[in-house]
């Protein structure tokens, strides 16, 4: 037999066994290295610090679990979030990522290493991007071979797509979620390729802990139904499919409602139901294909096969009359703005105004994937080719969560264990194609020409037959592959010739590997490695100018004001005051009481004569608001202004009205051309408050909006400014308390800058109306 | 696969009756016997938190789930042990079979006792 390359023919068995196992193990450790150390540019370039908005809750979470115990943090009112309201933290959030990272803190410490709760929260998301990577080798190990499965490993250990959620210090729920993720489906399919309860019982176990993790577990809950009906439509229902759905379903259901948050969303809510009626339905065909095995007339098997159909379509009927009765909620809004894309922006603005919830570009997906997105489609359509029950869940995976990352940005996420589990899938075909030494035999060119018709089936033959000879000792690995192709025999047809094709093909696909790797640095130090806590500039020499307005200001707040002073800003910014200046706040990121965030919106978005009253009636003491105008910081909330708008909008359409705010031409301007609503609104009164004396006689510019402002800046008689910092990019007033004489404000200080006293009007009635 | 013996009888229940009494073993008759229990409680409870009070709704639902995990799970033992699905599940034995539902029914009423409040 023709070998394109030699091969050590004195090989044991046992040797290459071993050697392997040993090159998996050193793959192993540098795929995990790779993985750590590919997320550590945020740390070495700034400091140890959790970036963003949502991890500071996370950690503050953290910190009292860590120093109270557990049930302390189980039982947690916070009493300085929401203000007026307070959140019961125990029953709305999911305690996984703060659990995990405790049990870590407690198992370091026992073993004498005092590390600091926050050096656990920020390394943990590249701890868990290691375990990541081996649950995905797991899981394409199972589809196709340990060789795919190092390969996917490889991907998912330094794809931009899933560091730009787990660099080190971004302390969210993605950073376990993706683990739990793979390990579950994992599980999943082990269970169902055993038939095993065993395994079955594990994915529901790990499924509990996605459940407590991340909210993105409802995709679990929906993937996994789904591919068992697509297992029963193909009529592939076999008792294994039973054993490993119902043991997952029974268990995992019931685990799942013991996290508070959840509840009893599972028998509740639509976003379960799936789970619940595929489960139902798998036990109508299991139990009629129990009486199949004991009654064998033809007759009475159709009547069951009607009997089955019925009950489909009665179960299905009788789901969709409870969620018309309400007894099941139908989808809530953030779920159901991903069927119906227009729906968030119509109903819910502050769905729509969070930036992760826009449709993704198509640069994004070749910058998060670069070669792994093209060729992602032909690993799935090989997973057509083979099509074991295994691969029909990719199969539903690439197609579900393909079309979820192409609504949401931040769907991105799940999409990328796939794309790197079906290019493992496809680029290890490519390479055990064209690694494979063994060259295929010349066909007989004389009998074929000479004979053409029995030839063709002869050789049609001949090939199916030794792709039959091939599969049959099912090659486990490339090198077992290699082995075997020394020993045996089998003549092939169809195959590579010659050493210069595979070198040709080979050198490519390596070459597109390293250039992944260059692209995922590249990606990853420039794009996904910034603490949006710390701004960093370039100076013209190349050194690198940091700007730290946001702690100045936050430790400011925490230095300098009482300790039960209330903070009012917009709620992108709830979670960051709460966790560096330690103040009572209004609203926050877990944007939970739409009312309370539109009141804040319209106090930010009315007259100072309107905002007054509701900033006194919340006890606020502090307004906090961020400005990028000095600078050129675009994050600022005069851009984030329009959404303050529409959300007060939606609660008081008949006070803010968001046309107001444009200019005739229907501009949205902040100089000379501004309409009166925009220049009289508070917003736009404490942003631009002084900013002209920044400038002296030159004109007063605003940097981000690139428009230049009138010479005389707005007054405020209702606040006082209390501290801007370096850059003014935070700027924090102080609410007046009510004149001592009475007078309101607006009075007092115009008599106070000795300004003419007006007559017009007896002075009582002009107070502030307090209620 | 299919075993017949009954096609002269009439009722088509009386010959699936018929045929499973003929060809089931005693230990599957066992397990069947233990799955009617479990169908009987858990129509019992839905019957009562129909009629009379879903009130502690966790304890019903621990209740239920806990039936119904259990047949599941024995139901699934079931077809494990059946020697006519031998050839669906060629990797466990009927022994690992017993100690996957007896570790399974064990975390299923870990979760019962929690959710029982």
């Amino acid at each position: 037999m023709p070998l394109a390359y030699p091969l050590p023919t004195d090989l044991s068995p046992a040797t290459v066994t071993n050697t392997a196992s040993l090159l998996r193990i050193v793959a192993f450790v540098l795929i995990s290295g790779a993985a750590i150390f590919s997320r550590l540019f945020a740390v070495i370039n700034f400091e140890s610090i959790i970036h963003e908005f949502d991890p500071w809750f996370n950690y503050r979470a953290t910190r009292i679990l860590a120093s109270k115990g557990f049930y302390e943090f189980w039982n947690w009112f916070d009493p300085t979030a929401w203000y007026p309201l307070g959140r019961v933290v125990g029953g709305t959030v999911y305690p996984g990522l703060m659990a995990t990272s405790g049990v870590i803190y407690n198992f370091l410490h026992a073993l004498n290493l005092p590390v600091d709760i926050r050096n656990v929260c920020v390394l943990l998301a590249p701890g868990f991007s290691a375990l990541t990577a081996w649950a995905t080798y797991m899981f394409t190990k199972e589809l196709k071979d340990e060789s795919a499965g190092l390969l996917a490993a490889a991907f998912i250990g330094i794809v931009p797509g899933y560091i730009s959620r787990s660099v080190a210090g971004s302390y969210d729920n993605e950073a376990i979620a993706i683990f739990l993720l793979m390990i579950t489906f994992f599980f999943w399919i082990k269970a169902l390729k055993l038939g095993s309860v065993l395994f079955g019982t594990l994915a529901a176990v790990f499924y509990f802990y996605m459940v407590a993790a991340w909210g993105g577990y409802a995709f679990i809950t929906n993937m996994i139904p789904l591919h068992a009906l697509a297992l029963i439509l193909m009529g592939r229902f076999t008792s294994r499919l039973y054993a490993a759905y119902s043991s997952w379903y029974a268990i995992g259901t019931l685990a799942s409602m013991q996290v508070p948050f959840v509840g009893f969303q599972p028998v509740r809510t639509s976003e379960h139901m799936a789970a619940l009626a595929v489960f139902g339905l798998l036990q109508i065909v299991a139990f009629a294909q129990l009486v199949r095995a004991h009654v064998s007339s033809k007759h009475f098997q159709d009547l069951l096969f009607y009997a089955v159909v019925l009950a489909g379509l009665v179960g299905f009927a009788a789901f969709v009359g409870l969620t018309f009765k309400g007894w099941i909620a139908p989808w809530t809004g953030r779920f159901y703005s991903l069927w119906d894309t227009g729906y968030a922006k119509k109903y819910i603005p502050i769905i729509a105004s969070v930036s992760e919830h826009q449709p993704t570009a198509w640069p994004s997906f070749f910058m998060d994937l670069q070669f792994l997105i093209f060729i992602f489609p032909a690993g799935v359509f090989m997973c057509f080719r083979v099509l074991r029950d295994e691969h029909v869940f990719v199969i539903i995976y690439a197609l579900v969560a393909s079309y979820f990352a192409g609504v949401m940005v931040r769907l991105m996420l799940t999409l990328t264990p796939v794309v790197c589990v079906a290019s493992a899938i496809a680029f290890s075909t490519l390479l055990d194609t064209y690694i494979d030494p063994v060259e295929p035999e010349l066909p007989e060119d004389t009998e074929s020409v000479a004979t053409a018709p029995p030839a063709a089936t002869h050789s049609g033959a001949a090939s199916r037959k030794s792709k039959k000879d091939k599969s049959a000792p099912t090659p486990v690995t490339a090198l077992d592959d290699l082995v075997a192709a020394t020993k045996s025999s089998n003549s092939a047809t169809k195959g590579i010739f010659g050493l210069d094709t595979r070198i040709t093909v080979i050198v490519n696909a390596i070459g597109m590997l390293c250039f992944f790797v260059v692209h995922c640095t590249w990606v990853t130090s420039h794009a996904y490695s910034s603490p949006s806590v710390v701004l960093a500039s370039t100076n013209r020499d190349g050194s690198q100018h940091i700007i730290d307005d946001f702690r100045e200001a936050y430790y400011w707040l925490r230095q300098n004001t009482p300790e039960d002073a209330v903070v009012m800003s917009w709620w992108d910014y709830g979670y960051q005051i709460a966790g560096m200046a330690d103040r009572t706040t209004l609203v926050d990121n877990n944007t939970w009481n739409n009312t309370h965030i539109a009141t804040v919106g319209k106090a930010m978005s009315s007259t100072e004569e309107v905002a007054y009253p509701i900033l006194r009636k919340h006890d606020v003491d502090y307004v906090l608001i961020i400005f990028g105008g000095l600078i050129g910081y675009s994050g600022d909330d005069i851009n984030k202004f329009l959404w303050m708008v529409r959300i007060a909008q939606g609660v008081w359409p008949d006070e803010i009205q968001e046309p107001n705010y444009f200019t005739p031409q229907g501009e949205y301007r902040v100089d000379e051309r501004a309409s009166e609503t925009m220049k009289n609104s508070l917003m736009y009164k404490m942003s631009y408050y002084r900013f002209h004396e920044m400038f002296g006689p030159n004109p007063v510019f605003d940097r981000v909006r690139q428009q230049q402002l009138p010479k005389v800046g707005p007054t405020l008689d209702y606040l006082d400014e209390a501290f801007s910092s370096e850059n003014w990019i935070v700027r924090i007033y102080q609410v007046k308390k009510e004149d001592l004489l009475g007078r309101d404000l607006k009075t007092a200080n115009a008599f106070a800058q000795g300004k003419k006293h007006k007559r017009s009007k007896p002075t009582s009635r002009r107070r502030a109306l307090i209620v | 696969m299919a075993p017949k013996s009954s096609s002269h009888t009439s009722s088509p229940v009386a010959s699936l009756w018929n045929s499973y009494m003929e060809n089931t073993s005693g230990r599957l008759k066992l397990i069947d016997a233990f799955l009617a229990f479990f169908i009987l409680s858990g129509v019992l409870q839905f019957l009562y938190c129909v009629l009379v009070t879903d009130f502690p709704f966790n304890a019903f639902l621990a209740g239920f789930a806990s039936t119904v995990g259990q047949f599941v799970l024995t139901a699934a033992l079931r077809s494990q042990v059946n020697p006519e699905n031998r050839g669906a599940f060629k990797d466990i034995s009927p022994e690992r079979a017993f100690a996957d539902f007896a570790l399974g029914s064990i975390v299923l009423h870990f979760f019962v006792y929690n959710f029982l409040g």
